[in-house]
């Protein structure tokens, strides 16, 4: 296993004890697509190395808000067997739609839609089940091809796993609030560096809620279980947890 | 001056007068035409029945049980048509179809041919309805658009009184919902109203695409004339070793030879707005169509209109040989950066290629590119779009929408779902937007969840104030673990969307 994780790794060109160092010129000359702020602390190479595959598990948010940076920075991404993708909340994330492409359906032989769309697309998210011998296939091909793979689900061995472990939203006051912020538990783990486990609390939508921390005043609710603590000192907790250290 | 009057030819209700031609229906019982589920055509027993246009499919059904329906099919209206557009030829050669159902002809040759509008309109339709059985009106003006609003009426315009027919007629007659919608908030009921805004202020106001809807509104042309005349060098043609004789493979001819015309026009910057279809079958018949377009045709649009053309041709007329050449000639050309294809760079041609090849594993329709669009609901603020048609909003993402939640969930549904009460009734929205009770739990797909928290309701309509027992509204609702967007149609709760 660990020396199977090693070699494929130097396929990337992925020099474990260099790592650290070749990050910064791995983000200037391309090989790694930027992420998310926040998203950036899980993952190995601070961003989405191409040739590599990122397994997401339990949130399609998670998902959604990994192809953010990409596509914003002038990427293409797209959405494999996922019918029922909410586009709008990938524009919320930061996805832009504009380079975002989905085929919903693959159809019976998914195999030569999903390696044509890594020839030519630098993301490419698959939801749908697939034989273990075609998805390590496609891992190949991806490798080879400089593009990103993301599985929707189970995959053999990738590169990254993170896995929402639940995904919480601002409690709602009856009525009179809306859901705003949403707080997804990942853990991610993976081979070789990447498999130092790590557990970190995203928050995303926080920009929203400024405006009322500012300029509203807090719902006088009789479900004191349903505020919340000190929304101030929460956010800026959270602020920390979302630089990527570990919770 | 270049004579621009027109005569259009109408057969009303086109799609549901082909839907029972083809399945052999009555079109004197209640007939409507869905696509997907909102009705797109009704027969006239149908619409003394009180269904209209753009109702949805379960609300026409309670109201008139025993309608027929039918799913839309463009390649059935279009094969239908071809025998009419036959016929509207006989008479008035130079015909361009418009769509299925709606055919122009410069008025010039048959007024004269026939000494006057009104004796050629008497005879067109007489024609039509001798040699197809069709029902059809006729009306002339100076604009296509103008004509098509004549021919709705049976009016024959007289030459320039075209903006004098247009100006009591209603701004809806314009086909752009949300320009409409504001041009009425805005008391501009009338299409002599909008007339009447200066254009430099429409195109400010309203933005670009608005002053093409401004020119209809005036009478004018709805693109200024170009007498360019498109290079012959564009013309494609093909000559099939297999005579074409089925259907299927006509439709990959008609993909093949209109990829080989978009790409001519796409390498000089043009894109195609009148198209002439030309076969010659193997015992030489001639048969020539022209088929003319408001917009700019996508590979789509031009593979489209080719495929419906030879449908119509192979099961309609009476061939005595399969098609043995097929000639695309583009008759009317603008310029194509409107065309959102134009707009891609040298950086994205790879994943231009990659798409195209996905397109030729899975059609057109497998790959979709999403566009950002007004309104509301998560699924009525993104339109799909097959990758390479063009992506303009219908709706203007920029106007207030009020009830546009502020997050949209991740993954959309559409399952009914039951939300209840402490007492396990459900719960309801009053006439003031207001839920009937506090909400206690959600069942979805069997499934029972504890509802811990919820908000809303928002309207889903705009005229939501009005008094309506049909009311639609949204609300979010939280169980321990979830939260989910529901909305009620119809007196009934489903699950739009999981915040997954």
């Amino acid at each position: 296993m660990s020396r199977s994780a090693t070699a494929s790794l130097a396929a990337l060109g992925v020099n474990p004890a260099s790592e650290l160092t070749s990050t910064t010129t791995d983000h200037t000359t391309g090989r790694v697509l930027p992420v998310r702020g926040e998203l950036a602390g899980l993952l190995p190479w601070g961003g989405l190395r191409r040739g590599s595959t990122v397994s997401v598990g339990g949130s399609t948010s998670l998902l959604l808000a990994l192809l953010a940076g990409a596509t914003a920075d002038g990427c293409w991404a797209a959405v494999v067997g996922l019918p029922q993708v909410g586009v709008l909340a990938a524009a919320e994330l930061g996805v832009s739609v504009r380079r975002l492409v989905l085929v919903p359906r693959p159809g019976a032989d998914p195999g030569p839609v999903i390696a044509a769309l890594l020839d030519g697309i630098d993301l490419v998210a698959v939801a749908c089940p697939l034989p273990p011998s075609l998805a390590r296939r496609l891992t190949a091909r991806a490798r080879q091809r400089r593009a990103v793979l993301i599985a929707f689900g189970a995959w053999p061995s990738p590169d990254v796993r993170l896995t929402a472990e639940s995904v919480r939203w601002n409690p709602l006051h009856d009525g009179a609030e809306t859901l705003r912020r949403q707080q997804i538990s990942v853990r991610s783990g993976g081979r070789g560096e990447a498999g130092k486990p790590k557990h970190v609390v995203l928050t995303f939508g926080e920009e929203e809620i400024e405006l009322p921390l500012v300029a509203g005043d807090p719902p006088a609710s009789d479900e004191p279980a349903d505020a919340g603590p000190d929304r101030v000192d929460e956010l800026a907790s959270r602020r920390a947890t979302t630089r990527g250290r570990p919770a | 001056m270049k004579d621009t009057r027109l005569l259009a030819v109408w057969c009303p209700d086109w799609p549901v007068v082909a839907a029972c031609t083809a399945t052999g229906t009555s079109q004197h019982v209640p007939v409507a035409v869905l696509d997907g589920n909102e009705i797109v055509s009704t027969s006239a027993v149908a619409r003394a029945e009180g269904i209209r246009r753009a109702m949805r499919k379960r609300l026409a059904e309670s109201m008139c049980p025993e309608l027929v329906t039918f799913e839309h099919d463009p390649q059935r209206d279009a094969r239908f048509f071809e025998p009419v557009a036959a016929a509207v030829e006989e008479l008035a050669p130079g015909i361009e179809v418009v769509q299925p159902g709606l055919v122009a002809v410069p008025a010039r040759g048959p007024v004269g041919y026939f000494s006057s509008a009104e004796q050629a309109a008497e005879r067109i339709v007489d024609h039509i309805a001798a040699r197809t059985g069709t029902e059809a009106q006729v009306g002339v003006a100076d604009s296509l658009f103008a004509a098509t609003k004549a021919a709705h009426r049976n009016v024959i315009v007289p030459p320039n009184r075209t903006a004098e027919f247009l100006r009591p007629l209603g701004v809806h007659e314009l086909d752009a919902p949300e320009l409409v919608d504001l041009l009425r908030r805005l008391g501009l009921k009338t299409l002599g109203a909008f007339a009447d805004v200066p254009e430099n202020a429409v195109a400010s106001r309203f933005g670009g695409p608005a002053t093409r809807q401004h020119r209809l509104a005036r009478g004018l042309p709805e693109r200024p004339l170009d007498k360019r005349r498109p290079a012959p060098e564009l013309t494609v043609a093909e000559t099939f070793d297999e005579p074409v004789e089925r259907i299927d493979s006509a439709a990959f001819a008609a993909k093949i030879l209109s990829e080989r015309l978009h790409e001519n026009l796409v390498n000089r910057s043009l894109a195609c707005t009148r198209l002439g279809i030309h076969a010659r079958t193997e015992h030489d018949e001639e048969l020539h169509r022209v088929w003319r377009a408001a917009e700019p045709l996508t590979p789509r649009g031009i593979a489209d209109r080719v495929r419906w053309q030879l449908d119509g041709w192979l099961t309609r007329e009476r061939l005595t040989a399969g098609i043995r050449t097929l000639t695309l000639e583009p008759v009317e050309v603008v310029n194509g950066t409107a065309l959102q294809l134009g707009l891609w760079g040298h950086d994205d041609e790879r994943a231009v290629r990659a798409l195209l090849h996905v397109q030729g594993l899975l059609g057109p329709d497998g790959v979709l590119m999403p566009v950002l669009d007004g309104g509301r609901g998560p699924k009525e603020q993104v339109r799909l779009v097959p990758w390479g048609d063009e992506r303009v909003p219908v709706r203007n993402p920029d106007h207030p929408w009020p009830g546009r939640l502020t997050r949209a969930p991740a993954t959309l549904a559409d399952d009914p779902a039951e939300l209840k009460d402490a007492h396990g009734d459900e719960v309801g929205v009053t006439g003031r937007l207001e839920l009937t009770a506090r909400p206690r739990s959600l069942v979805v797909k069997g499934k029972a969840q504890e509802v811990t928290a919820w908000a809303g309701p928002w309207p889903v309509d705009e005229r939501w104030w009005a008094p309506d027992p049909h009311r639609a509204a949204r609300v979010q609702v939280q169980t321990p673990d979830q939260a989910f967007l529901l909305i009620r149609r119809d007196q009934r709760w489903f699950l739009e969307g999981v915040y997954d």
